[in-house]
């Protein structure tokens, strides 16, 4: 049996807005670590799709680029959490705004 | 001889240049040496030339040039570093170098202890040079280079002790307002220029009298314009208002620069350019009116003022009236014989002042002072002396017989002559009685200041010159019923037209020096009762003034003539004031406004966008998710 791919791309999409909201809601870091994982795999499931639709290799060679950018992002985001932590004592985001204009 | 010419201003101008490069730190003996003894060269080579002169065989163009050399040489201009010495500048030069001469001798003294030695011998020498120049000079670019250089030495004189603010803004009151009079005196250069094609004086002057008739319209343009120049120089209406200023300067410097040399400048421009003024008989009767009405204006002034150098301010800007007036008449001679009988009495009367001044701890109200017979017999007389020359004493002063001379031209000139003289003698009487008010006052009764330095013994040799001068100089131009010696007017005839040709009765003319003269004795008395009915009346409240210092009462009508006729509120309030508004609007800067509002924006609008700058990610990644909609929006909806 096959699945309509529009399923698979709606799904996408509501994941990728979920993710998205998450990201900008959430003021724990390690929340807006996950929501990012679900942003990226909602691209990578939108890419699947695709390559089901079309019945070609390049969404799965794409799906596996960015899995490993998920990986990457995750080591480096929670590196980045562990220094705030360190220095300002909370994983809350908007407690590093030094940049403010 | 004539090689020497040149030597007569080149000797102050030295010393002017050599004071100023051996600096402040110099030995007071060399600098006064310098200073002295540069000037004393000159009046040395100016009596030499000047009796070599003397005998020259008369006759027309009688007169030495010495050429120094081409200075401006364009198409339509050409002038030349030319001295020219003859009779008018050749008893000018006699003048202001036997005089500075004296007058540098006095401040040796004078200014030792009060002031930068070196600096005040340099102006003065620079001063003597400028003068020079101005009397010698063969055109009128030369001649206009030493009329402002005296003006810029008098401003520097003035503002001497520039320690005290009041006295600098005396020096630019007196800078500017000839400086406006000068312009009028470029300009009228600039269209003698234009219409003879030269600057050359003597061409000029020949030039106009073939050239024009009486009355043409440049011609008169020509006389008003250098007439402005010259009543700013001499500090006549409405010009005067700088003089009385001036006298913030050091007392030598108000007789050379204020009484004896340069504010006669106007006198000898006028003098020296006598045929523009015959063409213009309008202008010449405005010359008269205006010294008419200086004359009167300057001995009211001077009837209600209370500083003693003020009092002889006011009666330099009276006599020079006079000399105006004798030049309006035609009377040129009689003109320069009242400058050089002016020059030794006034020049005597601020010395012995100063010695008062001086000896009396700067003390300059004649009601502070009394009773300095006893203390300083010897200034006393002097000071009698010229007080007696000044008011005209009959037949013993030199002042009896210049003025008496310019009185009689006055009533001589056609139409309103009568008139005129009947100004001119009241002016007699005012002098006699100013000057006495303050002789009076400064000399007897008793003595209301302690006299704290002895003068010292360099004053003297000068006061006595001076003084002999005041007397003696008067014999050598007497009317026709009183020897009719006309030493003078023979000297300048080569250069100077002789006074009118009209001879009156010798009867009207001893009544009129008897009226005259009566009229002179006349504010003498008058003053000395006015001193004696004061002493009586008012001994407490001048004590009071005295010992507390306060401000003198002064009537509506005194107070009108203290402040110099009002001539001081008019220049302000019409001048001085709308110009400070003017600058005080410009101030604000309307286009520096445009400018401003610019960089208010930038500012305005960075702080409007440094607020997006929030330093939240969250933030940051929320304008991206909504530029992403909107771009995606764009590329759906087109």
């Amino acid at each position: 049996m096959s699945v309509p791919p529009v399923y698979g791309i709606v799904l996408a999409a509501v994941l990728f807005v979920i993710g998205l909201a998450g990201v900008l809601i959430r003021r724990n870091l390690v929340f807006t670590v996950i929501s990012v994982e679900i942003m990226l795999n909602a691209g990578g499931l939108a890419f699947i799709t695709g390559g089901s639709r079309w019945a070609a290799a390049d969404g799965q060679a794409m799906f596996l680029f960015i899995l490993a950018v998920a990986a990457t992002e995750a080591a480096i985001g929670l590196a980045l959490i562990l220094q705030l932590h360190r220095r300002q004592g909370t994983v809350d985001g908007d407690s590093a705004r030094k940049m403010k204009g | 001889m004539q090689q020497l010419l040149w030597l007569i201003p080149l000797f102050p101008v030295a010393g002017f240049v050599v004071l100023t490069l051996i600096g402040r730190r110099s030995p007071i003996g060399l600098i006064a040496t310098i200073g002295t003894g540069t000037v004393g060269l000159s009046a040395v080579v100016a009596l030499v030339t000047g009796f070599t002169f003397a005998g020259m065989p008369a006759g027309a163009g009688q007169a030495m040039t010495d050429s120094l050399g081409s200075w401006v040489s364009v198409p339509g201009l050409s002038s030349m570093f030319t001295l020219r010495l003859d009779p008018l500048s050749d008893l000018m030069v006699l003048v202001i170098t036997v005089v500075a001469f004296f007058i540098h001798l006095y401040s040796t003294a004078y200014i030792r202890g009060h002031g930068d030695y070196h600096r005040y011998f340099s102006y003065l020498n620079l001063f003597v040079g400028s003068m020079l120049i101005l009397v010698l000079a063969d055109n009128f670019l030369l001649l206009f280079i030493g009329w402002e250089g005296v003006g810029l030495c008098s401003y520097l004189l003035i503002g001497f002790w520039y320690e005290d603010s009041a006295n600098g803004r005396a020096a630019i009151k007196a800078f500017l307002v000839t400086r406006i009079a000068d312009v009028a005196m470029l300009i009228g250069l600039f269209l003698i220029l234009v219409t003879f094609g030269t600057l050359d004086i003597q061409t000029v002057m020949a030039k106009a009298s073939t050239t024009f008739k009486v009355g043409a319209p440049v011609i008169a343009a020509i006389a008003v314009l250098l007439l402005i120049g010259a009543i700013g120089k001499s500090a006549q209406i409405p010009f005067q208002i700088w003089l009385p200023d001036a006298m913030a300067g050091p007392t030598p410097v108000s007789a050379l620069i204020h009484a004896a040399t340069m504010v006669t400048a106007g006198v000898y421009l006028i003098a020296r350019t006598h045929v523009l003024y015959v063409l213009a008989p309008g202008v010449q009767m405005a010359v008269a009116i205006i010294g008419l009405a200086t004359l009167l204006l300057g001995g009211l002034s001077a009837l209600v003022q209370h500083d003693i150098k003020r009092i002889l301010a006011y009666s330099t800007v009276s006599q020079i009236g006079y000399m105006f007036l004798g030049l309006g008449v035609g009377a040129w001679s009689a003109s320069m014989f009242h400058f050089l009988t002016h020059a030794f009495f006034k020049a005597l009367l601020f010395l012995a002042a100063g010695v008062l001044i001086h000896s009396l701890n700067n003390e300059q109200d004649i009601f502070r002072m009394g009773g300095m017979r006893k203390a300083e017999p010897a200034i006393f007389w002097v000071f009698l002396i010229g007080a007696a020359a000044l008011t005209g004493i009959p037949l013993v002063t030199s002042g009896f017989y210049s003025k008496e001379a310019i009185l009689q031209a006055a009533w001589d000139f056609p139409h309103v002559g009568h008139l005129l003289w009947i100004g001119a003698a009241i002016g007699v009487f005012l002098t006699g009685y100013y000057i006495f008010r303050g002789f009076f006052h400064v000399f007897l009764g008793e003595q209301h200041t302690q006299v704290s330095h002895k003068p010292s013994r360099i004053f003297y040799p000068s006061l006595f010159f001076l003084a002999i001068g005041a007397v003696l100089i008067g014999f050598l131009k007497t009317p026709e019923d009183l020897g009719n010696i006309s030493v003078v007017s023979n000297f300048l005839n080569p250069v100077l037209p002789p006074e009118s040709t009209v001879q009156p009765a010798i009867g009207t003319e001893v009544v009129l020096q008897t009226i005259a003269s009566l009229l002179a004795l006349a504010g003498v008395g008058v003053a000395y009762l006015v001193y004696k009915r004061s002493l009586k009346t008012a001994t407490a409240a001048r004590a009071a003034v005295a010992t507390h210092g306060a401000d003198y009462e002064l009537t509506g009508i005194q107070n009108f003539l203290f402040h110099g006729l009002g001539f001081d509120w008019i220049a302000t309030n019409l001048f001085v004031r709308p110009f400070w508004w003017f600058a005080g609007v410009l101030k604000r800067d309307w286009v520096g406004g445009i400018y401003d509002a610019v960089g208010w924006l930038s500012v305005k609008f960075n702080r409007l966008l440094s607020l997006t700058q929030s330093g939240l990610i969250r933030w940051y990644l929320f304008g991206i998710g909504v530029g992403v909609l909107a771009m995606l929006g764009l590329v759906v909806l087109i």
